[in-house]
């Protein structure tokens, strides 16, 4: 019971945060139908900007001003770059994002430096809410999960419920209609980039001063938000968020798991020695191999479910 | 007229020994570091090739036995094997006689194996690799090389040393290990077990855990099962942001058991470890943060001139035997100063150490040293944290020295 309440607890904790980091790059996708390589440099930026912000003002004001920041460059991106290169189809527009990825990664080097940032969470948000079982449950991680909520639940109404996420949708299906009735579909889009790169911002924010602040973190991400945008099923908010928390879960209770395929053998009676066919692979525990189950897992769904768990385009 | 001759024979013969014996005074010795200086760790490259350039410029000209002025250029193998092999090619093509190499002891397997290839096959040109940072025994044991000499303790000699230490801590009785899963970590693992049972055979293993390099974001789950295994202690070889992340997660679970380290100074752990607070952290390495003299000064300049730390001492390990190499061989030759360095004594860090010849692996003093608040007497303060790492004992190098298996086959 104890390892069920702790291993949930952590398992949903580590989803929500990498829903943060994955809504903004399928938010992007299922708008303009662009796969952002340099999200998770969006996700790097916001963690250095708040460092420096939190430095200067403090890490409350960090939280509001360094997603700002980095959704206007977002913006911006789109604008000056994006936009340009959209005539020229999907693989353009994927490279271009690809090379941003590694120019943000060398500013980032020459502006911070090449080691990690002492960026550290609030003294306001230090110790523990509560404790299960003995085992603290830190405040900050309490403090991701309702920012994460917050984010959901707010970039969910403004999609559905709000005259903007009407235009937007429309925008995404019917661009010549939406012109014509005097919406500026462009700029429509410009704040849809933007927008996605202020969440990954904001992950950011939340994320570097729970993590390691360096400039390896976009690259140490990136796999994994891959991963959840397509499991999900590209596109897909509400995909994004069931992925995350499965991803979330079952590898934090792998982790916990001692036991083998060979273990399992042996209990059914059947002992194998350490020189039998393959007996290295069937003698891993489940543990060791808990940080590829979210590979093997979308291995396995794009096998037998393309279009991702709640995905709506036919892979 | 007999006594002039003999005046006039013994002056020549000592203008003889005094100008061999400068021979190579004033020469410039080039060495190429091959190391991962961009990707996932660069920050360690960049830092310890700053160290190599800083310490070649202070240890210079007069301030060496050899008089040699040492340089050293940098070959970007990106941490891989065999972009490093790439990188050899370049820098012999160039005339390097002399190559360096630390980080990952897959690479340094592959350099050591190409560089005695290389010397094979380009008599006259040979070249002699200074392992300053791979730690796998193997590489001094059944793999050992001629032309490798390695200036840190390897794995078996550093496990030697803390099994030592342990010995005598009454209160560690269960251990857990975690470890990355790849060579270095399978082996911290494999050799704490030999060590401790030997030492202390009442010490349990509650747990082990290999997790994959640079993979895990949250090491929560880990921290929860090694709280759930009853451990008291925790012994670890991670490195990077492997090390960062667990100190990060215990400290979170607010858990204090002793957590025994190889890596705890290396760029970014001493910051996560001064947010912990009072962290029980110690590390066994070849140096601490408490040098007197020359080595203090050195760290201080450091500090001054980059705003970094100074934490691969190996550098200066390296500098120190080549110059004493040189000066011995009295020559820049690398097959005699590789010849000279078999079972020299030269003066390390803080006190002399010697190269083993049978297998080429330096006999050093190793330190335990624990995360402390820096004081007035050792005020040093890694990362600017106001803590640093205090020793706590000094192992003698002959309780720390293994064994080697190593049959090295030498140039005729």
């Amino acid at each position: 019971m104890e390892f069920l309440t702790i291993s949930l607890l952590y398992g949903v904790s580590y989803g929500l945060l990498l829903f943060m980091l994955s809504s903004g790059l399928t938010l992007i996708y299922s708008m303009m139908g662009v796969l952002n390589f340099a999200h998770a440099s969006f996700y790097m930026l916001g963690a250095f900007f708040a460092f420096t912000i939190s430095q200067l003002v403090g890490f409350w004001p960090a939280l509001l001003l360094a997603p700002l920041a980095v959704g206007v460059l977002g913006a911006a991106f789109e604008r000056y770059f994006l936009r340009r290169v959209h005539a020229f189809g999907h693989v353009p527009e994927l490279l271009i994002t690809f090379g941003l990825a590694f120019i943000v990664l060398e500013l980032v080097q020459l502006v911070w430096g090449r080691a990690s940032v002492d960026y550290r969470i609030p003294s306001q948000l230090e110790g523990a809410l509560f404790s299960v079982y003995g085992t603290p449950f830190p405040m900050y991680r309490a403090f991701m999960m309702l920012v994460a909520c917050l984010m959901l639940v707010s970039v969910w109404l403004l999609l559905k419920k709000t005259r903007i996420g009407l235009v937007i949708q429309a925008a995404l299906t019917h661009p010549e209609a939406v012109e014509v009735l005097g919406h500026n579909v462009p700029r429509v889009f410009m704040l849809v980039f933007g927008g996605g790169a202020a969440l990954a911002g904001l992950a950011g924010v939340i994320g570097g001063n729970a993590y390691v602040t360096e400039p390896n973190m976009a690259a140490a991400v990136g796999s994994i938000i891959f991963v959840v945008v397509v499991v999900g099923g590209l596109g897909s908010l509400g995909g994004a968020l069931v992925a995350s928390l499965l991803i979330g879960i079952v590898q934090t209770f792998a982790i916990g798991i001692n036991v083998s395929l060979a273990g399992g053998l042996e209990m059914l009676g059947l002992q194998l020695s350490s020189s039998a066919f393959g007996y290295q692979i069937l003698a891993l525990k489940v543990s060791e191999v808990a940080p590829i189950m979210p590979y093997m897992l979308m291995v396995l769904v794009l096998i037998f479910r393309p279009k991702g768990l709640m995905g709506t385009r036919e892979g | 007229m007999h006594r002039t001759i003999m005046k006039t024979f013994s002056l020549s013969m000592l203008a003889f020994s005094m100008s061999s014996a400068f021979a190579q005074q004033g020469e410039t010795v080039k060495i190429a570091m091959i190391e991962g200086l961009s990707g996932a760790f660069a920050n360690v490259g960049q830092n310890q090739l700053k160290s190599y350039q800083f310490v070649a410029e202070r240890l210079s000209g007069t301030k060496n036995p050899a008089g040699v002025k040492f340089e050293f250029v940098p070959f970007d193998n990106k941490g891989s094997p065999q972009a490093t092999l790439d990188q050899l090619k370049a820098a012999t093509d160039q005339g390097f006689r002399y190559v360096t190499q630390g980080n990952s002891s897959a690479v340094a397997g592959a350099l050591s194996d190409a560089v005695a290839k290389f010397n094979e096959r380009n008599p006259g040109k040979e070249v002699i690799y200074i392992n300053y940072a791979g730690v796998d025994p193997a590489l001094t044991n059944e793999r050992c090389n001629y032309w490798h000499f390695r200036v840190d303790a390897d794995t078996s000699m550093k496990m030697e040393a803390l099994t030592s230490f342990i010995k005598d801590e009454p209160k560690v009785k269960n251990v857990y290990l975690i470890n990355q899963n790849y060579a270095h970590g399978q082996q911290v693992a494999k050799y704490f077990k030999e060590g401790i049972a030997r030492k202390r055979p009442d010490v349990k293993i509650v747990g082990e855990d290999l997790h994959p390099i640079a993979q895990v974001k949250d090491f929560s789950p880990y921290v929860a099962k090694i709280k759930a295994a009853g451990a008291d202690a925790i012994v670890t070889g991670n490195w990077g942001t492997d090390m960062t992340l667990l100190v990060k997660a215990l400290n979170d679970a607010g858990m204090k058991l002793p957590l025994y380290a190889y890596y705890a100074g290396v760029s970014g752990t001493p910051t996560a470890l001064a947010q912990g607070k009072d962290m029980n952290v110690s590390q066994v390495a070849i140096s601490h943060s408490n040098f007197t003299g020359e080595l203090r000064e050195l760290r201080n300049e450091f500090k001054k001139k980059f705003n970094d730390d100074y934490y691969t001492f190996q550098t200066y390990l390296t500098v120190s035997m080549l110059a004493q190499g040189m000066a011995n061989a009295k020559s820049t030759n690398p097959v005699k100063v590789a010849a000279a360095m078999e079972d020299m004594t030269f003066k390390g860090l803080g006190s002399e150490v010697k190269m083993r010849k049978s297998d080429h692996q330096l006999q050093q003093p190793l330190y335990i040293s624990k995360w402390t608040k820096a004081t007035a007497k050792d005020p040093y303060s890694e990362e600017n944290t106001g803590f640093n790492f205090a020793v706590v004992k000094k192992i003698d190098a002959y309780i720390s020295s293994t064994p080697t298996s190593c049959q090295m086959k030498r140039p005729s």
